[in-house]
């Protein structure tokens, strides 16, 4: 009993002291905050607030079409020493001001009244310093308002501005004619809230696109079975940056043979409509749809090389296109009018076509002579006698890490341009071949290596430190490659979507079940087999499910990476809060949450219906 | 002739699983595998078409040393051994054709099968196997709508896609009900005796066992303790299987 009454006080000791602790921190967050309700009390601060929630709730999105009546009245301040010059008598149906008196000493009340003017109408009455009726410059402000018979009075305090000479009181009376119709600043936001969904559906897209594959090296459940000996990981290292130079050269050579053959409009309709048929014949002839025993190595020979030429020729195609789609696009953008777009999609599909179609020939031949490479070496590994495979391990670990480091050490001088080569050239290249041959000595000769891990550490790790960088802070650097833009934006976003999707859709790949994985396995189907049999149907729900989610986030990150320059409507939300232009940020802030809740809702539905 | 020689498997975590095991099983032979749960009927199935790799040991098919295949030779071997799970282990969101089709995997062109496309015959061929097992009419729906013993057919159905000359077969019939259980077990069989495939199946019931195996296996703690004919288990063998506390029922 007494025990349980000793712990007990202690335990209220700690409670209080764990809330005095709390309450310590919390203070310390009030001052690096700057709490201060004071200033929320102060007029000044109130006044302007009043005026900006008025102006937000007066979003400017209508206006009228109006007609304006200005009239101008003379008078002395103070009163001229001659006394008051008399006032043109005024009469007829057009309006005119009456002054009481006629002239008066600064800071004293005239008593302005209109006749004539327009029923019901309102707008301000200035005073007009200076001796020039036109002029634009005015002080003080009062506004008027006619009766139904076009009549006004008004006292108005004159300003302390004294002059000899004549000046004025103006009254300009506005009246709306017809129906509202959309303001300038409607229109602004209109194009661009359109201009930021379609950003955020193009990263999502991208994103989403690039994020699959990427997530598949990213779970560790596929990765880990991934082994290999050294030297088929050796060869396949050695393999990509040969195959990428090797290919791009190819492609380019293809590219520039497509550009001789010209953009003339007749060789490239020829070319689009032959080679996608040969290729396909020839495809089908190349790979035959199964084959129950192992065709003799020419006959494989035969068909490695035809498929080689096929590819050459599909992407002197893929180049025809995208200049086909280059002339037609043009055309088509001076001649649809309206839809002008459609051309202008069709020219930057071109575009994007003649540009990528060599990175990702060189990418493709880099794959295909890295896993050709890599097969040699298991070739090797099984058959070499276990002197020689010492060896060749030996040569091939150094060659690889060595080429690794170098890559490396290029990244740092660009990067940081340390300018010298032992740093940047050598160095590496020597660490690179010790660790190399290092691996190889301590390593069993035909030991499966889990190159899959490295792989999967090294993506993963790199998903990490990208995610962490803010798709605002993405942006900017985007602005600087690709100048200030909607594109920046969706390059921006676009790249955070693929660094975040791939990992949360790695995650839903890890949680899969793994009887299926297993049962395809022992169906004799390789890797890609039994992802796309066994792993894809397991994973559709959830990618569709992030997918969604992501496409949320998009919508709203693209509301405000305008404020860095990535396009779309923060751009011009960020421009009308620094002209102080409330009415206008508040047309584009209502503008953002209807979209974003109407996105929310299209989601949330297609959700539903999807899954 | 499958042979098995010294097969032994030690996991990550030292579970010493499978403890040099050395048995012979004749082709057309249906095997049964017995053993407690956990003497590792599972991990010597898998050993044998090499979803786990053994760590000592040696397996020989026909010639062929499967133990030291190359990963292009073992899809080669794997594509003739069919594989039938307890927990049937279809991929749920397919259809069930093409969870039936997926037994041609290691036949058919991988760059054919990335986008789907199976040859005719294939698709006749997967038809004509569900039929076989009584669920032609279930061939378009999805395999999650289907009942565990109609999903146990799949499994057969996609096992016999691949023209097997082996099937192994784990526990086939332990999450499905007696009768189910005699209606699987029929369609191994039958498959053993007309087709002439050789089946491994590692069971826990011995009725089971005594009216389907032509021979036994049986393993305790890893090791081989029995291996002859279903009648030879006496009830002195039977402890020695199962353990000394063991009841016999049935
Ligand atoms: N992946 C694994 N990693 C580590 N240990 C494992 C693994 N799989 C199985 N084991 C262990 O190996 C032993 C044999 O397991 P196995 O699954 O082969 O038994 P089983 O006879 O099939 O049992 P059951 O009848 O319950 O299916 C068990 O002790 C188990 O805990
Ligand atoms: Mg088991």
């Amino acid at each position: 009993m007494k025990n349980t009454k000793k712990t007990s006080i202690w335990k209220s000791a700690r409670v209080g002291l764990f809330a005095f602790l709390g309450m310590v921190i919390f203070a310390y967050g009030f001052q690096t905050t700057q709490v201060d309700f004071e200033e929320l009390r102060s007029e000044r601060r109130q006044e302007s607030l009043v005026r900006v929630m008025r102006a937000l709730a007066h979003p400017d999105l209508f206006e009228y079409e109006q007609v304006e009546e200005v009239v101008n009245a003379s008078l002395y301040v103070p009163c001229p020493a001659a006394g008051a010059p008399e006032m043109a008598s005024q009469n007829g149906a057009d309006p005119y001001l009456t002054l009481t008196p006629a002239c008066a000493a600064p800071g004293e009340t005239v008593r302005v009244e209109g006749f004539n003017f327009a029923p019901n109408t309102t707008g301000p009455v200035r005073f007009i310093p200076g001796n020039d009726p036109a002029n634009t410059v005015s002080l003080g402000r009062d506004n008027a308002e006619t009766d139904e018979n076009g009549h006004f009075v008004l006292d108005l305090v004159l300003p302390k501005r004294p002059s000899d000479d004549v000046q004025f009181i103006r009254a300009t009376l506005r009246r709306n004619l017809g129906l509202p119709h959309f303001s300038q600043s409607a229109y602004d936001t209109w194009s661009k809230i359109v201009e930021t969904v379609f950003l955020a559906l193009l990263a999502t897209v991208f994103g989403t696109v690039l994020a699959i594959p990427m997530s598949f090296i990213a779970a560790r459940n596929l990765m880990k079975p991934v082994k290999s000996p050294l030297a088929s990981i050796g060869l396949s290292v050695l393999g990509w940056p040969v195959g990428i130079w090797f290919g791009y050269s190819i492609f380019s050579w293809v590219g520039v043979l497509s550009a001789q053959a010209g953009s003339n409009l007749w060789v490239n309709l020829l070319s689009i409509f032959a080679i996608p048929v040969i290729t396909l014949y020839g495809f089908r002839w190349a790979v035959p749809p199964e084959e129950p025993n192992l065709p003799s190595r020419l006959v494989r020979f035969t068909r490695l090389a035809a498929l080689f030429g096929l590819v050459v020729l599909a992407f002197f195609g893929l180049f025809q296109l995208a200049s086909l789609f280059q002339v037609v696009g043009t055309a088509l953008q001076a001649g649809l009018g309206a839809f002008g777009f459609l051309g202008y999609f069709l020219f930057q599909v071109g575009d994007i076509v003649a540009i990528s179609t060599a990175g990702l020939g060189a990418l493709a031949v880099g794959a295909a002579l890295s896993s050709f490479l890599g097969r040699i070496g298991q070739l090797a590994t099984e058959r070499l006698p276990l002197a020689t495979l010492k060896a060749l391990n030996l040569v091939l670990a150094a060659a690889a890490m060595a080429t690794i480091f170098g890559l490396i050490g290029q990244l740092i001088e660009w990067l940081y341009q340390p300018g010298n080569p032992v740093y940047t050239v050598w160095g590496p290249l020597i660490i690179g071949a010790t660790l190399g041959m290092v691996l190889a000595v301590f390593t069993k000769a035909k030991e499966a290596l889990p190159v899959g891990m490295v792989i999967y550490s090294v993506t993963r790790t790199f998903l990490n430190a990208l995610r962490s960088v803010e798709a605002l802070v993405m942006a900017i650097v985007f602005v600087i490659a690709v100048g200030i833009g909607p594109f920046a934006g969706m390059m921006a976003l676009g790249l955070h979507t693929i660094v975040s999707l791939a990992k949360l859709y790695s995650e839903q790949v890890e949680s899969i079940a793994s009887g299926p994985l297993e049962a395809i396995e022992a169906t004799g189907a390789n890797r890609l087999q039994t992802i796309i049999y066994a792993v894809i149907p397991q994973i559709v729900p959830p990618y569709i499910s992030y997918t969604m989610y992501r496409w949320d986030i998009n919508v709203r990150m693209s509301t405000i990476i305008g404020f860095v320059g990535g396009g779309g409507i923060g751009f011009l939300l960020q421009q009308n809060i620094n002209l102080l232009n409330y009415r206008g940020a508040s047309a584009q802030m209502l503008a953002i949450a209807v979209v974003v809740s109407l996105m929310d809702y299209i989601s949330s539905e297609l959700r539903e219906r999807v899954i | 002739m499958l042979q098995i020689k010294n097969l032994t498997k030690i996991y990550d975590g030292g579970v010493k699983a499978l403890d040099n095991v050395s048995f012979e099983v004749p082709d057309g032979e249906f095997l049964a595998v017995i053993g407690l749960s956990g003497s590792g009927k599972s991990t010597l199935l898998r050993c044998i078409n090499r979803l786990i790799e053994p760590t000592e040991g040696q397996i020989l098919w026909n010639g062929e040393n499967i133990t030291s295949a190359s990963q292009d030779e073992m899809r080669r071997i794997r594509r003739k051994i069919g594989m039938v799970f307890q927990h049937f282990n279809l991929v749920h969101r397919s259809k069930v054709i093409t969870n039936v089709l997926a037994g041609r995997l290691g036949y058919v062109n991988p760059a054919w099968s990335l986008i789907n496309r199976f040859p005719k015959e294939d698709i006749e061929k997967a038809l004509q196997q569900l039929k076989r097992v009584g669920i032609a009419d279930k061939a378009y729906q999805r395999a999650d709508e289907l009942s565990g013993g109609q999903q146990q057919r799949v499994g057969i159905a996609r096992a016999l896609m691949q023209d097997p000359k082996m099937i192994l077969a784990d526990e086939p019939v332990a999450s499905l009900d007696p009768v189910l259980a005699h209606s699987i077990m029929s369609h191994l069989e039958d498959i053993n005796k007309n087709d002439g495939v050789t089946v491994l199946c590692s069971l826990h019931f011995l009725d089971l066992v005594h009216r389907y195996a032509d021979r036994v296996v049986a393993l305790n703690g890893g090791k081989l303790v029995f291996e002859g004919n279903p009648k030879d288990i006496d009830d002195k063998k039977f402890k020695e299987i199962y353990g000394r506390d063991a009841e016999r029922v049935g």
